[in-house]
């Protein structure tokens, strides 16, 4: 095994992205994901690429848009606003069918918001976050490891399916230090091979390649063409973790960060006589909605944790239905998950409590959030009063 | 074994810095260990602070929020940290500068003079090394070893001098335990 070595997340992220080959950033600065600018204007230089500190948001995500059409491993980062301002590049990166790295350090919101952790963007990712009909892959790491080795996968997807990758880390992910190794060894990226949609210098060597933004009067063509794609991702590239899944009365369902939260949850579950398990997504779009209907076939509840507002517990019941009750417990704008009181709300679950559960219908605390009904227009849950 | 542990004094006296060394060292002893730092709105003057965490096994979250170990380097401190720890926990006070007492009786209280053993050694700068070799002497965690190597890894641009003192410092505050 390799040797493990103590980083932060922002930089295993820098690092493993400049070992994944990526040779053009542009960035603007925001915490928390400053280190990631700062480690690439360190770096890039030296490996051959470009860093540029852009004037804006909006100036980095076009600049990566005109990187990204050469068929260079471009890429940028920011947090949770300064995304919001890059919506308009991402959508024209997918509708101009461009490979792209972005990454997005979550802190709370909405607005400015807080610099702590968050996970309030999951909507704005797993739906596409600008206009028009369009999906990105979103990879969502839980450990200073994943951080490192996910550039690598994000760039590997986008190339084979031409569109763009985001990496949907939080603050804390991005501050925190830990032993981490990488599982790839350094990409070259004049060996990655070259793309025949690449605008480049073509001396009379081949055909001219032209990359569109606007294809004139085939856009449901392409939208359709889009869409196959789409499903095709849907069914090959859904990753997902499950840990003492079999046999659980209750399965919890977080990522990132409140997964690990809810490692300690399951741990100590044990000596509570409660028997917990993990399902983590790790790529949240495409969700893994049939293995988590897979292993919760069994369990009594589905309790998902997240650190936003009932978000994530619309994807989980698009997947499951009404065949488990689903509990929210919930830690939104900056709050920080807790292993024991992730439990006392696993325990709610099971005994038609109400403390430590989140029910979306009256927003308050108290009740079991249980949809019965067909899921396909929305939220229309039926709410379930319990004592 | 794990360990869930907050570092916490004003900032300046090398809490964030003496977290890093202890993570590192658990990285040296092939444990596998997380620091986070507290970031966000703190006041000047007010206490910074950090939390790691060195295990055998997996670590959860990097956010410790029910230490097994409080080291208290300052007075303001103590009200914001001795609540928060595990029962039976170990609480080190630096009773260099802190004049108050815990209040809980459920938990193990170690007073190490840090401040002034460090002045003894040398400087009073070095009282977070003194009192990471008081926890390192109470809890077992990581070796004295492994700290001194990975000094050399996380004070990479500091003088030699400076690490034999930091070395010393080390030393005096496992012995004092």
């Amino acid at each position: 095994m390799t040797q493990k070595t103590l980083r932060k997340g922002n930089e295993a992220l820098a690092e493993g992205a400049i070992r994944a080959g990526a040779r053009f950033f542009a960035g603007y600065p925001i915490t928390p994901q400053n280190e990631v600018p700062e480690y690439m204007a360190a770096h890039m230089a030296d490996n051959g690429g470009a860093f540029v500190q852009a004037e804006s948001e909006v100036a980095a995500i076009n600049m990566v848009y005109g990187a990204a059409a050469t068929g260079t491993r471009s890429m940028t980062s920011s947090s949770s606003p300064g995304i919001s301002l890059k919506q308009e590049g991402i959508t024209y990166l997918a509708s101009a069918d461009l490979p792209c790295l972005i990454v997005n350090v979550m802190r709370g919101g909405p607005g400015l918001g807080s610099i702590s952790g968050a996970q309030g963007d999951y909507f704005q990712a797993t739906r596409g976050g600008g206009n028009g009909d369009y999906h990105i892959i979103v990879l969502a790491p839980n450990s200073v490891e994943e951080l490192g080795n996910f550039p690598k996968l994000g760039f590997d997807l986008a190339e084979k399916y031409r569109m763009p990758c985001m990496i949907l880390a939080d603050g804390i992910l991005g501050q925190m230090m830990e032993s981490m190794a990488f599982n790839f060894d350094p990409v070259d990226p004049n060996k990655i091979g070259k793309f025949d949609w690449a605008v480049d210098i073509h001396k009379n060597g081949r055909k001219k390649s032209k990359v569109f933004s606007y294809k004139g009067d085939n856009l449901i063509a392409d939208v359709t063409e889009r869409a196959k794609r789409y499903g095709l991702i849907e069914k090959t590239e859904a990753r997902y973790e499950a840990r003492n899944c079999e046999g659980a009365d209750v399965i919890l369902v977080a990522y990132g960060l409140s997964s690990r939260a809810c490692l300690e949850a399951v741990s100590k579950a044990e000596e509570k006589g409660l028997k917990v398990g993990l399902f983590r997504p790790i790529t949240l779009w495409p969700f893994p909605s049939k293995a988590l209907k897979e292993v919760s076939q069994k369990a009594k509840g589905i309790l998902v944790v997240e650190q936003s507002l009932g978000q994530l517990v619309q994807d989980v019941k698009l997947a499951v239905g009404d065949s488990v009750p689903v509990g929210l417990n919930a830690y939104p704008a900056g709050g920080q998950p807790d292993g024991e009181q992730i439990l006392t709300a696993a325990k709610s679950l099971l005994t038609g409590k109400k403390e430590g559960l989140f029910d979306l219908q009256t927003h308050a605390e108290g009740f079991t959030y249980e949809c019965k009904r067909d899921l396909s227009l929305g939220v229309q849950g039926d709410r379930k009063e319990v004592k | 074994m794990y360990q869930g542990i907050r570092i916490a004094g004003f900032g300046g006296q090398g809490v964030v810095s003496a977290g890093i060394l202890l993570a590192q060292a658990g990285v040296e002893n092939k444990l596998n260990a997380s620091w986070l730092p507290s970031y966000g709105p703190e006041m000047r003057g007010g206490t910074a602070n950090c939390s790691v965490v060195v295990s055998d096994g997996e670590v959860y979250t990097p956010i410790v929020s029910v230490p097994d170990t409080v080291i208290v380097m300052n007075e303001p401190s103590l009200p914001k940290f001795e609540p928060m720890l595990k029962k039976g926990g170990l609480l080190i006070l630096n009773s260099s500068l802190v004049n108050s007492h815990p209040t809980r009786k459920d938990i193990q209280v170690l007073c190490v003079p840090c401040n002034q053993i460090a002045e003894k050694v040398g400087m009073a700068r070095v009282a977070n090394l003194v009192a990471l070799g008081a926890f390192i002497k109470a809890t077992g965690a990581v070796t004295l070893e492994s700290v001194a190597h990975a000094m050399k890894k996380v004070y990479k641009r500091a003088k030699p001098e400076m690490l034999e003192l930091n070395q010393k410092a080390l030393q005096a505050g496992f012995d004092a335990v």
